[in-house]
């Protein structure tokens, strides 16, 4: 399952995938886009699932590779959302219905200037600061608190999923002051670009694509170092982790914050592509929604997350239209049919697929890991 | 007479009400194989919990250190603590990590810096291959680094374990039922295996087979835990012929016929 066992030719294989899906995304989409050849509902269709694919891989760092089912990941999305979200807000100027300096909300609210916390998200750098920070910090507390305490498994599971349901009531009340369950939305402006001009859009979906990307050879090289094999045997044995002389939850705490940006930044791209960020997008079903993707995916991978997430959001495209009210029955099949038939999930089709046709040609079977010298199948008893 | 290296005095240990270790003495010296044996539910397993800091003792004190000035209180200790003090643990049923290969397995185990920074940028020096080359050899799975432990059997499972105790060096050895699962001749090896490392290392080592017993405290002295505290200590043979040893532990008292 996890990546370290993989052997070299395997992992060849799967960078020179990456590199041709990333040249495709980053390059050739928004050329087609450029040319009129895509339209730009597409291409911020693939936006977004660019996004979400950023979300599935924070979800994978913590289940697949550390054994952490969070079960609220999709908050620290959310928040990430927020926090670039308030920039957007105060880059709409005196745009609004009401014509005002503030945004709408709060002129509804009857507010008639600025509360004091609004005033520095004028600044994008200090609201791209602040898209780390806050949903960092909280990864840190929570975390801290959870790991200290050797919260562990369904406890933990639930734990998170309690934080994000807390956390969404919090956000829908209008006296926060974030816009309550309707959020934000109506942006105008992005660094001094319009966002109804196909060239911003298009940048947008560039940097989510080169951003995934990022993320991906940053798991990829995290998982081959010494702390991604302490990650993983966390995952399949923690005790013993603990008796080697590893504080566990010092690299739990660290993978927890890590896994937590990751998504953060993948939020802070999908506000302005999506056009809105509201309370919704951290309620409960929404992280058991980005579980699906990586089990459908294949968990403890790196590859898997990301086509899980991209293949399941278009799927929910169109049978949101096509049959909306199958929708969540043909998503919770699809779950039951991964667990049950291909627990590896979508990414190890093509493993299964050379084994099955091995299996028909008969030939021998590979010995059970990558191996440079020969290895016997029987003890080597003197 | 030497300051021992662990020192166990008058602890007690209550689960629920069912005392697991009552005023239990114990005294460890440099270089000793100790062997500790004792009935199910003696208290052994918890001996070593509360040794590895697993589980903290109601009373008592646990000290580890030869020198009384700067030995360490290990009940103020938590497990990773008191791993990098040198007390090593291998399990009653093999723990390995079932995903990686034997020698991440190793890798992980060798004794070295132990944070989350110095893990994502450590490299392994020339002096630590060879250093695991020459513990694959020893528990003889060389032949084997690159599988997956989990595909190992059981008995080179344990196997990989005690390697994985040896990469990280520790002053003590607190092994757990070593040859359980193993053939005869693998328990023999094993058995040389443990006398060959003390001297260099302490080692205690609980077991129940009593052919691995007689060949491991060859040299060393056998402890017999019995209800939580030590019923007797000494010599394989003054032991075995112990009465009281006889009626508690072989549990057929003056019928017995051995």
């Amino acid at each position: 399952m996890s990546s370290s066992g993989s052997s070299p030719a395997v992992r060849r294989l799967e960078l020179i995938v990456v590199a041709v899906v990333a040249v495709l995304l980053i390059v050739v989409l928004p050329l087609l886009n450029a040319q009129g050849l895509i339209s730009n509902f597409t291409l911020s269709l693939w936006g977004k699932y660019l996004c979400y694919a950023l979300l599935a891989i924070s979800v994978d760092l913590l289940w697949g590779y550390t054994g952490l089912l969070s079960l609220g990941q999709a908050l620290f999305f959310t928040l990430g959302g927020y926090m670039h979200g308030m920039y957007l807000m105060r880059m709409i100027g005196e745009l609004g219905q009401y014509k005002k300096p503030i945004p709408d909300f709060l002129v509804f609210l009857g507010w008639e200037r600025l509360p004091a916390f609004w005033e520095p998200f004028s600044s994008f750098p200090f609201a791209l600061a602040m898209v780390f920070l806050v949903p960092g910090l909280l990864a840190y507390v929570f975390g801290f608190l959870a790991f200290r305490s050797r919260i562990k498994g369904v406890y933990f599971s639930i734990l998170t999923q309690a934080l994000t349901y807390a956390a969404s009531i919090m956000f829908f009340r209008n006296n926060l002051l974030l816009g309550g369950n309707n959020g934000f939305t109506d942006f105008k402006f992005i660094l001094g670009h319009s966002l109804a001009d196909p060239a911003t859009s298009r940048a947008l979906y560039i940097a989510s694509a080169v951003t995934l990307l990022l993320a991906y050879l940053f798991c990829r090289w995290l998982s081959r170092t010494k702390f991604g094999l302490v990650q993983q045997a966390i995952r399949d044995g923690e005790n013993r982790v603990l008796f080697s002389g590893y504080a566990t939850m010092h690299f739990k705490l660290f993978i927890f914050v890590v896994a937590a940006l990751i998504a953060a930044v993948g939020g802070a791209l999908y506000t302005p592509q999506v056009g809105i960020i509201n309370p919704g997008e951290m309620q409960a079903d929404k992280s058991l929604e980005a579980v699906v993707w990586v089990a459908v995916g294949g968990r403890g991978t790196l590859l898997g997350p990301i086509l899980g997430a991209i293949s399941i959001n278009a799927l929910k495209s169109w049978a949101t239209r096509a049959y909306p009210d199958l929708w969540l029955i043909i998503l919770g099949g699809l779950f039951i049919l991964v667990v049950l038939f291909l627990p590896g999930g979508l990414v190890s089709i093509p493993a299964r697929l050379k084994a099955l046709w091995k299996k028909l040609r008969r030939e021998p079977e590979p010995p059970p890991a990558s191996s440079t010298q020969p290895a016997q199948p029987v003890s080597a008893k003197s | 007479m030497p300051h021992p290296l662990l020192s166990v005095e008058d602890v007690s240990k209550t689960y629920d009400g069912f005392k697991a270790i009552t005023n239990l003495n114990f005294y460890l010296y440099e270089g000793e194989l100790r062997t500790v044996i004792g009935p199910n539910g003696a208290g052994k397993s918890t001996f070593f919990d509360l040794i590895t800091g697993r589980a903290k003792p109601d009373t008592g004190k646990l000290d580890f250190g030869t020198d009384p000035l700067t030995s360490q209180d290990l009940t103020r200790l938590n497990e990773f603590e008191i791993n990098r003090l040198g007390i090593g643990r291998k399990f009653q049923t093999p723990s390995v990590y079932t995903e990686h290969s034997v020698w991440d397995n190793l890798v992980l185990s060798l004794k070295g810096p132990r944070g989350v920074f110095a893990s994502l940028f450590h490299r392994l020096s020339s002096t630590d291959r060879d250093r695991l080359d020459a513990i694959l050899r020893t528990v003889r799975l060389d032949a084997k680094r690159s599988w997956k432990a989990g595909l190992l059997a059981h008995g080179e499972k344990q196997w990989l374990e005690i390697g994985m105790l040896l990469a990280q060096d520790p002053k003590v050895l607190l092994v757990d039922e070593p040859a359980a699962g193993m053939t005869d001749d693998e328990t023999d090896r094993t058995g040389e295996l443990l006398l060959s490392l003390a001297g260099k290392h302490s080692l205690i080592v609980i077991e129940h087979d009593m052919a691995f017993v007689k060949q491991i405290a060859r040299n060393g002295e056998v402890t017999v835990l019995h209800q939580g505290t030590v019923l007797c200590e000494g010599k394989f043979d003054e032991v075995q012929s112990n009465p009281k040893v006889r009626e508690v532990y072989l549990g057929r008292g003056k019928h017995g016929t051995r």
